[in-house]
């Protein structure tokens, strides 16, 4: 039993804990280029001290904020009606409903970002279309654009949404809908004051699934994204990989991991509050 | 080449390091980069096993090196500035002459380049080299601008040009030691130049085309050139040749042609090198002095449409590769061809900053 309740802790602690640390000791050391690992470690939190100096960090962070902001709003408007849909469904339709949703993960993520490219290039087959059919004659082009990385996150993390949307709405007690029906509520009326705060806890779970993911994405906006969008994604790459400056990125990726703690936390509690809730 | 850098960073975290036993090498090459043919029969010849495996960016085999033990016993990057940077932190032997019986073969001109940054040519091997020039779509551009000046930088750094190709799509390579110093170029500036006010002033020549420029990236140009998603762009001559190969055989057939700019051109070289916790150093010796063999040389240039630092290969390529001017530029474009120097962490910082605030106009 004892070690039942260990597993999740020894997976924490060798899975999260320790890298965590490692990851913080590089980020207190200095950039020591001619040496391997080019790290001198120490204890100086001049690093951090940058961060706050240069507004790139925070721009960068602002951008991020905002781009994981409005796709997760989109990502539940689509969502949740789909979500509904599905627990309304027959229930024998239910489980071919849900694997609908999870198909296109069989498909390797990259593959379908790159997918995605192909149909919203210049000659790509959305403009293809658009040219075809008279719509528009001249289309510009959504790829390099914002808007290709909102709709490329909506994508990629729409499942996200639904599931806990639909494991919530799922749940719902359909007899209080009837109550209100009887008591003359019109079906919206119904809807705002009933199915909406019930299912509360699956918005907050799913925007936090589609949130928190989208804020530190970088494939989606360097393959889809454009020369202006700039994400702490992309930032942190470039003081890893370009800049060979390891403390700094380490610096950059605890940051990142304790600003979106904060959410993370929320989330634990709404979880916590749920589960009181039912029991 | 530099295809898919995203690919080969989830590649890092997963790909198995390579086993060292008794009678192998550990090649880590660039993918497409040596004729295949040629391997088998290096281990046909010696009976020693190659374990080749393939990266797609500098980056990422910078980051396998700098954190120590990465089992391999030959690597080939490129020399400015991660060969240089690499060298300075101490990843590289210093090669045994002596047992490099082909050294001979190599292209004096080359190696001389090379040891700019690599003094006496002690740790490295050059293998392929080329250009950083301008690719673009003959029937697009001349459409738009039939005088276009096609080999210069103009094409790229006037906004009067540059402009008019907005529509159809422009797109520079994602790397400030490529663009800022062929900027600094266009200026008539010292491409190598680290003074703030002179890369102040190349950070200001590229913000004034970025708003004709659809992206930054290194490697996405190859595709979109090749579909005719884009009409211009700024990248390696080896990956515009690829653009060009794929847009022939494409239904529409479309004409995708590379000129070296003729205010002078970055010249880049890929270095074999030997790290030194190599775990199989005597093999690699000889995988390297294999690498020097002119057939082997000559062969993966026909592969990869570069040119290769071995002097006795010439005689062995096909004439549309020897005396292509665009692969092999005659001795006066030559004369033009600029390398830079690595520069100090803090100015490897400045400019990867400035190039940031360029591409996103902040």
């Amino acid at each position: 039993m004892r070690l039942v309740i260990a597993l999740p802790f020894v997976w924490l602690g060798v899975f999260f804990l320790l890298p965590f640390a490692l990851v913080l000791a590089i980020a207190l050391g200095a950039n020591a280029p001619d040496s391997v690992p080019p790290v001198e470690l120490g204890l100086s939190p001049k690093n951090f001290a940058l961060l706050f100096t240069d507004d790139l960090y925070l721009a960068a962070w602002l951008t991020s904020l905002r781009i994981a902001a409005v796709s997760t709003l989109a990502a539940l408007l689509l969502g949740y009606p789909m979500a509904y849909a599905i627990a309304r469904a027959a229930p024998a339709r239910r489980p071919l409903l849900l694997m609908l949703v999870v198909l296109p993960f069989w498909t390797s993520f990259l593959i379908r970002i790159y997918a995605w490219m192909g149909l919203l290039d210049e000659n790509g087959l959305l403009n293809q279309f658009l040219r075809w059919s008279g719509i528009v004659a001249d289309p510009g082009t959504l790829l390099g654009t914002e808007w290709a990385v909102h709709l490329g996150i909506v994508y990629a993390y729409l499942p996200f949404m639904v599931l806990p949307l639909y494991a919530t709405l799922e749940k719902l007690d359909v007899s209080l809908l009837e109550a209100a029906a009887d008591l003359g509520a019109r079906p919206f009326a119904a809807f705002l004051t009933i199915t909406l705060p019930l299912s509360l806890p699956g918005i907050v779970a799913g925007c936090l699934l589609v949130f928190i993911p989208a804020v530190g994405e970088f494939v989606i906006p360097d393959l889809l994204g454009g020369t202006g969008t700039l994400m702490i994604g992309k930032v942190l790459w470039d003081e890893f990989f370009t800049n060979g400056d390891w403390p700094l990125a380490s610096a950059v990726a605890i940051c990142l991991l304790v600003l979106l703690a904060g959410p993370i936390a929320l989330f634990q509690r709404q979880q916590a509050k749920g589960l009181e809730r039912r029991t | 080449m530099r295809l898919l850098r995203l690919a080969s960073l989830l590649a890092l975290a997963v790909a198995p390091l390579p086993v060292s036993a008794q009678g192998s090498v550990n090649v880590y090459n660039w993918s497409d980069y040596i004729a295949e043919d040629q391997l088998k029969a290096f281990e046909k010849d010696t009976g020693i096993k190659v374990n080749y495996t393939t990266y797609d960016s500098n980056e990422i085999l910078d980051a396998k090196l700098k954190t120590g033990k990465s089992g391999y016993d030959v690597v080939v990057p490129t020399a400015s500035p991660f060969f240089v940077r690499q060298l300075a932190a101490g990843i590289y032997q210093p090669l045994d002459k002596a047992k490099l019986k082909n050294w001979s073969n190599l292209d004096p001109e080359i190696l001389a380049a090379l040891a700019k940054y690599d003094p006496g040519n002690a740790h490295g091997v050059p293998w392929m080299w080329g250009t950083t020039g301008i690719g673009y779509n003959v029937a697009e551009i001349r459409k738009r601008l039939p005088d276009a000046p096609v080999d210069s930088l103009r094409m790229i750094f006037d906004p009067a040009v540059v402009s008019k190709f907005k529509d159809c799509g422009v797109m520079l390579l994602d790397s400030a030691t490529d663009v800022l110093p062929a900027a600094l170029k266009y200026l008539g500036l010292d491409p190598d130049s680290k003074k703030p006010e002179d890369l102040a002033k190349a950070a200001d020549v590229v913000k004034a085309v970025r708003p004709f420029v659809r992206k930054f990236h290194s490697s996405e140009y190859i595709n979109a050139l090749a579909g005719g998603n884009i009409c211009l762009a700024f990248g390696f001559s080896g990956d515009v040749f690829q653009a060009r190969d794929r847009a022939a055989k494409a239904k529409d057939k479309r004409e995708i042609a590379y000129a070296i700019p003729k205010e002078g051109s970055l010249l880049w070289i890929d270095v074999a090198a030997v790290p030194k916790d190599a775990p199989n150093p005597a093999n690699a010796l000889r995988f390297l002095d294999f690498l020097m063999e002119a057939k082997v040389a000559a062969a993966s240039s026909e592969l990869t449409g570069y040119a290769n630092g071995n002097k006795a290969a010439l005689a062995l390529l096909p004439k549309d590769i020897s005396s292509n001017p665009l692969i092999y530029p005659p001795a006066d474009v030559r004369a033009n061809f600029y390398t830079i120097t690595a520069g100090t962490p803090e100015q490897t910082r400045e400019r990867t900053r400035l190039w940031t605030a360029v591409k996103t106009g902040r």
